[in-house]
């Protein structure tokens, strides 16, 4: 049986680490993750989970006692936000070609310029190459059930894994929440029994040589492998989950895609937004549907693209600018996974929601006004759009 | 709100109790068996400064995360407020503004911006002082709006809150019973217009 309860996101990531009890968790606070350290902490002060608890000087340590740990053989975990993100920058590359599964609970803020605490997804997909699984949620429910999932994906793929949740939207919001009962978390995600390790006195191993360059691109091409063969894993540990839960989990969730006309595909939080939105205009009577991501990386390029074509227009939603004058992030891939289709339907980009700028379901009901436009006029316009900014120039 | 549900968005400053409030509601809303949202709307937050934080209260999950422009009931944590910021934008006028002020609901009127529904007041600063015996205004700004805003039976709201207050205040149980009483003196003296 569930358990009923209400909780704020960084509540339903501290109760889920206390349910995992990982060997380890290093960790320096910073809004708005800090609640996550803070409660995880003091579950292991009162005696609830058996784990080391690391408190560091900075995100660049944490990241550093996290590898440490993870390389000597043992679970670790962390949480963190924006600049602490930025700040394991150099040890993030070094976690993920070292093929340690470290779960990371990044709750989504802005990064700096002007100084900003509120979200976007900046911090996170500024680090989408650095060889780190991503997995993103849009409720305080998902991001519980994504941190339970990331546990045994991560260690099935012997990658490190970020599960991503929106700053203050879900961290801080309260709302209803199914638990699920601690022994069965317990033995959903096993025992972590790693084949190799630094302390394996039976196989001693050096971790995080030099990669010559005889050696080095070989490394990278199996790095890379290891984020395809990650997406059978993502989906079998979804399954197992389902059957556990009941709540089924992908690589992106459609919703009234079916027979749609016009769609957008975002990620996190404003998908609830959006679906309001949708809910609002089918009773229009207006054939509109929407993508939400779940996985961003590996990133699901073929189910993703073959979900897009059932539409005649997409829109692309970017809570992210990268400033390359070509859109955002999530557009850029997500564009171009079309591109070898041939009925591929318009594709255009939003970059949205910047340092915590609301959306609204009047702006969906704008973008997918927009969308009947594009399709109606058979042209797409300018692609790379905004929405939500107040500058009059740049709408 | 369009859907079987009630908004609520609260106005307060910060280190009043306003987000504590909020998400006092969606914990006792939630006892009732209902889908709640509590949030708080955070900035450069100190103490003083103009804070918001925001309820819905729906049958049914509620899949929305955006802020609340136009709500059903506003809470106004503190009166000073009302020349500052414009608490009544978007607010449903079949619902109700209840502000925190010993004032009658009428002579507000004026500073609501053209608000023509229901205001109420509730003199939350005497009875705090006069029950907990110091200026803690969320209790009975909480109780107001259940009372204005029926959006929780009455009886149940005490039960629960006593249980709640006997969670929160474990260490310190002094405190229950002065905020029991602030909760059943302001259902008890809400004013409206």
């Amino acid at each position: 049986m569930a358990i009923r309860d209400r909780l704020s996101g960084n509540e339903a990531v501290a109760i889920a680490m206390r349910q995992i009890e990982p060997d380890v968790m290093g960790a320096f606070p910073i809004t708005p993750s800090t609640e996550i350290p803070e409660y995880f902490s003091s579950f292991i002060a009162d005696g609830l989970a058996d784990t080391e608890f690391i408190a560091v000087e900075s995100e660049h340590s944490a990241m550093s006692t996290c590898m440490g740990a993870s390389a000597a053989g043992a679970r670790a975990v962390t949480a963190t936000s924006s600049a602490g993100l930025a700040y394991m920058w150099e040890l993030l590359y070094v976690v993920a070609s070292a093929r340690l599964p470290v779960t990371m609970a990044v709750v989504n803020r802005a990064l700096t310029g002007p100084i900003n605490i509120n979200n976007d997804h900046s911090d996170s997909m500024g680090a989408r190459d650095s060889g780190w699984l991503q997995i993103y949620a849009e409720t305080n429910q998902e991001v519980y059930d994504n941190f339970i999932q990331a546990i045994p994906i991560a260690e099935a793929a012997r990658l490190p894994i970020m599960v991503c949740q929106d700053g203050f939207i879900t961290s801080h919001g309260v709302s209803n929440i199914d638990l699920i009962e601690d022994e069965k978390v317990k033995g959903f995600v096993g025992e972590y029994r790693p084949e190799n390790y630094l302390l394996k006195h039976e196989n001693p191993l050096a971790v995080g040589p030099y990669g010559t360059s005889p050696y080095y691109m070989e490394f990278k091409r199996q790095q890379a492998q290891s984020m395809k063969d990650a997406m059978p894993i993502i989906m079998d540990v979804a399954e197992r989950f389902e059957r556990m839960t009941g709540r089924k989990y992908g690589f992106f969730e459609e919703y009234m895609m079916d027979d749609a006309e016009v769609a957008l595909v975002c990620i996190g939080s404003s998908a609830g937004t959006g679906k309001e939105a949708v809910d609002r205009l089918r009773a229009e009577g207006k054939k509109v549907g929407l993508i939400k991501l779940r996985v961003f990386r590996p990133f699901p390029r073929i189910p993703l693209a073959e979900a897009m074509c059932k539409v005649k227009a997409v829109a692309i939603m970017d809570k992210a600018e990268s400033f390359s004058n070509s859109g955002g992030p999530l557009f850029n891939e997500a564009r171009s996974s079309l591109y070898d289709l041939k009925d591929k339907p318009y594709a255009i980009n939003y970059i949205y929601g910047l340092g915590g700028r609301d959306i609204r379901v009047e702006d969906f009901y704008d973008i997918y006004q927009d969308l009947f436009v594009i399709i109606e006029h058979d042209d797409p316009g300018d692609v790379y759009r905004y929405i939500g900014v107040r500058d009059s120039r740049f709408r | 709100m369009n859907r079987d549900g009630v908004e609520i968005r609260w106005h307060g400053r910060g280190g009043q109790g306003a987000k504590t409030a909020c998400l006092l509601l969606a914990d006792v809303a939630f006892n009732t068996g209902k889908y709640v949202q509590g949030f708080p709307e955070y900035g450069p937050e100190r103490m003083g400064a103009p804070i918001t934080a925001y309820n819905r209260i729906t049958e049914t999950h509620c899949n929305v995360h955006s802020n609340i422009y136009k709500p059903d009931y506003v809470v106004v944590v503190d009166e000073t407020l009302l020349k500052s910021v414009d608490v009544t934008n978007g607010l449903n006028e079949k619902g109700a503004v209840i502000i925190n002020s010993n004032k009658d609901p009428e002579e507000l009127r004026d500073e609501l911006n053209g608000y023509k529904g229901k205001v109420c007041t509730v003199d939350a600063k005497k009875i705090s002082v006069d029950t907990i015996g110091k200026n803690f205004p969320n209790t009975p700004m909480l109780a107001a709006v259940v009372k204005v805003s029926g959006v929780i039976d009455e009886t149940q709201f005490i039960d629960d809150m006593e249980e709640s207050f006997k969670h929160k205040f474990y260490n310190k149980p002094q405190m229950i019973e002065g905020n029991m009483k602030a909760l059943k003196k302001a259902l008890n003296e809400v004013q409206t217009s």
